[in-house]
């Protein structure tokens, strides 16, 4: 595949052809590295600070940093293209009226273009695959589900267990460390590694924290850990992001980031309050059987629990169980 | 070297005498029209069978529970569904031939009909059937539009404004799952059925029969999933994701037995197609010299025969879970939600590729023509639409990285997701090396063309962005999610679909579409195409999941703008729609031979195509693209009674005379 002799008929000769090649080539290369260059420039000092999720945790902030090496990288790479798409429109347009029945160059292809081109592409793709292991496994998985056996655990031992539960349709918390107590209202203390324990009662639910970068999906019958580490004060949606029926689309609430001193006084007192609703419910289990007899929404715990070899992480079930 | 097709000039007289099939034929004809197999027996069969399955059901299940929220039972939906697909295939005539086969009869032979008639029956000439995929596909689309036009008038405002969260939830399930069956064969069924067999130099198809029972299995599918607005719809979007699926109401059947039909079309299709693509290529047709089309056709069709049967197994699966009380998907039960999500996916990524190869496909067929050159690295084409096919059975778990899988997968699903990024370069090296001091002709099929790249470059960067996990971590399931993937099936697929349709009408129906509409088409879909979508990547971004009726007020301007570019994009269907009537019905300006001094075999037959495409099987001399030669060789030797000129590089005295310019090329 290399590129055919011109046609005698356009009469031009392969060192000229070859100089005008060259001119293209500059042009679009100058044209797309002034844009690139801009754009970069622009997004990182402008819209890059700002990116969502935000900088309220650990991974939130890997998330939006990843990001942004994403547009950096990826922008340029539709500048080129755009830049050669817009260039060959207006350079090598035909007249008005018709085909031109002699038409463009006869190239079949061009053995420098196909294996640079490839190059580039083949080290791009490696370079992200890398990059993106890289940024899943440093910030303690990346904020994302990963199962009943974490893979990527925090290196902290200092990890506070919070259950979500995922019900049509509404989300409730648990807290394990705190009696078990459950609440529809989600408080975290702010510079600790929390540990989502996402399930579901019913159908597939998604745990969507947008602020703090987490995901991860509630199902029945499975316990879905994920962590991070708030690192700001404030408060943070909580979205099902996951088609769970009906009222999908009203399944939110939101919750707040707090300080360690303010959450233990929130979690202490807001224990003892519950304390006789915390006695009737379901003793704390990682999952939870649906009570298949009562409309009234109650629940099992899982008692012989094969998914949750809870020591690789330093969670403990609570006393009792 | 293809199969010597010269022999088979009969089509299906095994054991019958050419006497007996005329005198048969003739026979058959007097038959009144309205009593043979057609859409109105199809109907009625359907009608039937609906009403003696419901009624099996209920005879057989009555005393069970009855599906949930609804008074129906749940086996005799299922059953009536499923017989109503049988009467209806069996009311146009698909179950003919085998029952006369299995009752040792001589099946009825397939008899030439010119009439107009013949697009209301089971027919065995590929080309009628290329047209009725064009005209039930077109129907799927504009069904599909006006729900997703509903969908976007609920979501001008942030809370619940027209529709109630239930119907909404419907509406939303309806479009994306009639909008998936449409866009697994709105090229292969359409251009592919009536392109193929020309392009490759073949008389027929492998599977005449199962190529037409495919496009009617496609419409029962239509049927079917129309049906489930009227048993109560189906919440599940068009994943239809378990458990969620288990307790849905009778709606679900509808999906189930919906989507397997569509399936078991969508098999038949593909394979049909690949063995006349591996088979039936004239002499001198080889591999190099297959266009470029082709190559993607056979690249979709290995997919469609080889993903799809994983949905239909699926769709069994959850059709006995709801049924005969199984457990596969249902984790009390000791099943599991992840089976659902693995077999839904394991079809449903290749499926992402069934619908993005035909496009790239028309895309690089068109552009030689329209830049008067030869394609730029066709081996790279070619290899790249077969590397993004094998790729594409490896990458479907990133469709659920956050939902509780084994997190070691993670990695090696990125990686695989983001290598497949490399043969989809390739498609845009060959389309970028083509533009390359090209002779731009600017005529609304180029115009899609161009649209497409634009779109599907979006689309496909994007998509390298749901591939890096923690970024995923943000964006799943978000409408940023919803707003990639029309970048790649709306903005790839569809506006190559119509590019396809401006370009190849001319040879389908004889007609030349008005070029002015044609052109206002493109102009006015591809701007309020990027209006709609691209605002939801900003939407999906800030934190708006897909598939909900209420969403944060400060996203309401871009949902606004997004739901105003909507409309407005479904207005500039209506262009194309009444140009399509005007010019097809009451213009009827005639189309040149070869508008587009085309070199494809296909171009080279007369117009309208007869019977049997090629009076003589013919011979490849070349592959067509010779662009920019003065002394092109002829694509094939028609034999001696040949089409069109097969040289329209070189401008001959006929093109004078058939009104074509062939002004002195300059330069």
């Amino acid at each position: 595949m290399t590129t055919s002799p011109k046609d005698t008929s356009e009469a031009a000769s392969p060192a000229l052809r070859g100089s005008d090649d060259a001119s293209h080539w500059w042009r679009i290369i100058a044209i797309w590295a002034v844009l690139s260059v801009a754009f970069d420039v622009v997004w990182l000092n402008v819209v890059g600070p700002h990116v969502p999720p935000g900088r309220m945790s650990d991974t939130a902030n890997g998330a939006a940093f990843d990001f942004n090496v994403l547009i950096v990288m990826a922008v340029p790479v539709m500048i080129a293209i755009w830049v050669y798409m817009v260039y060959a429109v207006v350079m090598w347009r035909a007249g008005r009226g018709g085909p031109d029945p002699i038409g463009g160059e006869r190239a079949r292809g061009n053995n420098r273009v196909v294996t640079g081109w490839i190059t580039i592409t083949t080290v791009v793709v490696l370079f992200l695959a890398g990059f993106g292991t890289y940024e899943l496994v440093q910030p303690e998985g990346a904020g994302g589900g990963q199962g009943p056996t974490p893979l990527w655990t925090p290196a902290s031992h200092n990890v506070l267990q919070v259950q979500v539960i995922g019900q049509q349709w509404k989300w409730t918390y648990r807290f394990p460390s705190f009696g078990g107590f459950e609440t529809n209202t989600l408080e975290i203390p702010d510079n600790t590694t929390i540990a989502f324990h996402v399930t579901s009662l019913d159908v597939i639910h998604s745990f969507w924290a947008y602020q703090l970068g987490v995901k991860a999906d509630a199902n029945p019958g499975q316990d879905n850990v994920a962590f991070t580490t708030p690192t700001q004060l404030g408060s943070f949606t909580v979205r099902c992001s996951e088609l769970c029926g009906l009222w999908h689309g009203s399944m939110f609430n939101t919750g707040r980031v707090v300080t360690p001193l303010a959450f233990n006084a929130w979690a202490t007192s807001t224990e003892h309050q519950l304390a006789a609703n915390t006695a009737v419910l379901a003793p704390f289990a990682y999952t939870y059987t649906p009570d298949a007899n009562g409309a009234d929404g109650g629940y099992y715990p899982d008692t012989a629990d094969p998914y949750s070899p809870v020591e690789q992480y330093g969670a403990t079930q609570p006393a009792g169980q | 070297m293809a199969i010597d097709t010269r022999e088979t000039v009969s089509l299906e007289t095994s054991g019958i005498s050419p006497g007996d099939v005329s005198l048969r034929a003739a026979r058959i004809r007097r038959v009144p029209g309205w009593l043979r197999p057609n859409l109105l027996w199809a109907l009625a069969g359907f009608l039937i069978g609906y009403i003696v399955g419901y009624w099996a059901g209920d005879f057989i299940a009555g005393a069970y529970p009855v599906a949930a929220n609804s008074g129906t039972n749940n086996v005799a939906v299922v059953l009536a569904l499923t017989f109503g697909v049988i009467g209806w295939l069996a009311g146009i005539g698909v179950l003919n031939y085998p029952l006369q086969k299995i009752l040792g009869l001589d099946p009825t032979p397939a008899v030439p009909d010119a009439s107009f008639a013949r697009y209301f029956r089971l027919t065995e000439d590929h080309k009628v059937v290329g047209l009725q995929y064009t005209v039930g596909s077109l129907l799927f689309l504009f069904t599909g539009g006006l729900f997703a036009m509903m969908i976007r008038t609920e979501l001008l405002s942030p809370t619940t404004h027209v529709f109630g969260p239930g119907t909404y939830i419907e509406i939303v399930s309806e479009h994306g799952t009639i909008m998936m069956m449409m866009a697994s064969s709105i090229v292969v069924g359409t251009l592919g059925n009536w392109l193929v067999p020309l392009m490759i130099g073949a008389r027929r198809v492998a599977y005449p029969r199962i190529e037409a029972a495919s496009f009617w299995i496609f419409m029962a599918g239509y049927v079917v999933i129309l049906s489930a607005p009227f048993l109560g719809g189906f919440p599940t979007g068009w994943t239809g994701y378990a458990p969620l699926q288990t307790q849905a109401s009778a709606g679900m059947d509808s999906y189930l037995v919906g989507f397997a039909v569509i399936g078991i079309g969508m098999i038949c299709a593909g394979f049909n197609l690949a063995v006349t693509i591996i088979n039936y290529r004239a002499p001198g047709m080889t591999w190099g010299r297959v266009p470029i089309f082709v190559w993607s056709i056979l690249a979709t069709c290995a997919l469609l025969t080889l993903a799809t049967p994983t949905l239909v197994v699926a769709g069994l699966f959850g059709v006995l879970d709801r049924t005969a009380q199984t457990g596969f998907f249902v984790t009390e039960h000791g099943g599991s939600n992840f089976l659902w999500q693995n077999l839904f996916w394991f079809f449903g990524h290749p499926e992402v590729y069934i619908m993005a190869l035909p496009g790239f496909g028309i895309v690089m067929e068109m552009l030689p023509v329209f830049t008067r050159k030869p394609l730029f690295a066709y081996r790279i084409a070619a290899a790249g639409m077969i590397g993004v096919a094998l790729l594409s059975f490896f990458v479907w778990q990133h469709h659920i990285f956050q939902s509780g899988i084994n997190p070691d997968m993670r990695p090696l699903f990125m990686l695989t997701t983001e290598l497949i990024s490399i043969p989809t370069g390739f498609l845009f090296l060959v389309t970028l090396g083509t533009l390359w001091k090209a002779k731009i002709w600017f005529e609304a099929p180029m115009l899609f063309v161009l649209g497409m790249l634009f779109n599907f470059l979006i689309g496909g960067i994007t998509g390298v962005f749901l591939s890096d996990v923690p970024v995923n971590v943000t964006v799943h399931g978000s409408f940023f999610v919803m707003a990639h993937f029309h970048y790649t099936i709306m903005g790839g697929l569809i506006f190559a679909f119509f590019g396809g349709l401006y370009y190849w009408l001319p040879k389908m129906t004889g007609v030349m579409l008005n070029r002015k509409l044609s052109i206002a088409h493109f102009w006015t879909m591809f701007i309020f195409f990027n209006l709609t979508f691209f605002p939801l990547f900003f939407v999906g971004i800030l934190g708006q999941p897909r598939r909900v009726f209420e969403y944060a007020h400060n996203l309401q301007t871009l949902n606004d703008i997004s739901s105003i570019g909507a409309f407005l994009l479904g207005a500039s269907f209506l262009i194309f729609l009444f140009n399509f009537v005007w010019s097809v019905c009451i213009d009827r300006t005639p189309a040149p031979p070869n508008p587009w001094h085309s070199l494809g075999l296909e171009w080279q037959t007369p117009t309208p195509v007869p019977w049997y495409n090629f009076e003589h099987t013919p011979v490849v001399l070349a592959d067509p693209y010779h662009y920019g030669e003065v002394d092109a060789p002829p694509v094939a030797d028609l034999g001696e009674r040949g089409g069109a000129t097969s040289s329209t590089s070189s401008p001959t005295p006929d093109d004078k005379d058939r009104g074509v310019d062939i002004r002195p090329h300059s330069m």
